[in-house]
């Protein structure tokens, strides 16, 4: 049986030492069955994220749902060009999301900045620099074949998460932490009153 | 509106502000009047009486020793657009801000504030708007550098 062999895969890989149950395999092949997506769409791969989700491409078919809160999803999508001011919101929705939780970084500017590396003084060059990414997918925008692919492969990912060694976590120590001062994005100078929502006109 | 009643309505203009910056001049259809820096405020209240109800756009360009700011209005009720350019100087630029007489001025003139470093003297809420607001320096102007940018090489 496939599950079994799996298991014995991954203790091989440990080395030893380590038991798990069956269990945590159960856990994991069901969470890779049901990944619900959140669209962190910011950019022009959005387009794409939303073809992908419906009627035509029909990401549903595949188990993964849009659902635009953070608190309802653990696979978050990062369809876009990510700016600097953009930074501090996109990992607070990432904070958001219960654990266990996956990042899938959706066209060349979340994997490395893209066209926008250089001589940009505005975009982050790839998301990985402040979320641990778990699938890469390049494309300017990827189709939405691509982006369906991509998550077939973080479903294979999920579905080993248990038995793999746990270097997501090693990463995510590297990562800005929320008392860095690149973390916040508050403002020193608020608006004053009866100007809060801007533009009047 | 015929090029005529435009000729006619900015050489109104033109007389009611008699020295005015000599720029004016009719590109691809648009008028485009300049004016002095001190005398944006009045000329704005002109053309808005004159039906121009709607500003478009408000930006800027760096001329080097000046930086050149470029209004673009609009009316409704004429059908017609109109450039309006004026001059701040590099080392002290300051302008009057023309959200009283188009609210819409508020977030535009921000945005200049925080890509030119242009402060618009009388804005009710000047602060940044596109970068962050820790972000040194303003990123639209020629001389602008920063550390985080990587320069792109030549043979790309």
């Amino acid at each position: 049986m496939a599950l079994v062999d799996r298991i014995g895969e991954g203790l091989e890989r440990l080395g030893g030492g380590v038991i798990l149950t069956s269990v945590d395999a159960l856990v994991d092949w069901s969470r890779g069955q049901s990944l619900w997506a959140f669209p962190m769409g910011t950019a022009c791969c959005a387009m794409e994220l939303i073809a992908a989700s419906f009627s035509k491409f029909d990401f549903d078919r595949l188990g993964t749902f849009p659902r635009p809160d953070p608190r309802h999803t653990d696979v978050m999508i990062l369809a876009g060009t990510i700016t600097e001011k953009m930074k501090p919101a996109v990992r607070r929705l990432y904070d958001q999301m219960p654990e266990p939780k996956w990042v899938v970084a959706m066209g060349n500017c979340t994997v490395s900045g893209g066209i926008f590396y250089y001589d940009t003084y505005s975009v982050v060059r790839g998301a990985d620099q402040f979320l641990p990414v778990d699938v890469y997918i390049s494309g300017c925008p990827p189709r939405p074949e691509a982006l369906q692919d991509g998550v077939l492969q973080l479903r294979e990912l999920v579905r080993m998460r248990s038995l793999a060694p746990g270097k997501r976590y090693e990463r995510e120590l590297a990562l800005p932490r929320p008392e860095d001062a690149s973390y916040s994005n508050e403002d020193p100078n608020p608006p004053s009153a009866g100007l809060e929502g801007g533009d009047a006109s | 509106m015929t090029q005529d009643e435009m000729t006619a309505l900015i050489a109104r203009i033109r007389t009611h502000n008699a020295d005015l910056y000599p720029l004016f001049s009719l590109e691809f259809g648009d008028a485009v009047v300049g004016v002095a820096p001190e005398e944006l405020s009045s000329t704005a209240c002109d053309l808005r009486e004159a039906g121009f109800d709607r500003l478009t756009m408000v930006t800027a360009v760096d001329r080097g020793e000046t930086f050149e700011l470029v209004y673009r209005l609009h009316s409704r009720s004429l059908t017609a657009s109109i450039f309006v350019k004026t001059v701040v100087r590099r080392d002290d630029p300051h302008i009057a801000s023309v959200y009283d007489v188009w609210p819409a001025a508020n977030w535009q003139e921000r945005e200049v504030f925080d890509l030119f470093g242009i402060v618009f003297d009388g804005h009710p809420d000047l602060r940044r708007i596109l970068m962050p607001y820790d972000y040194e320096g303003h990123p639209l102007r020629r001389d602008f550098e920063h550390p985080n940018i990587i320069r792109r090489p030549d043979y790309i």
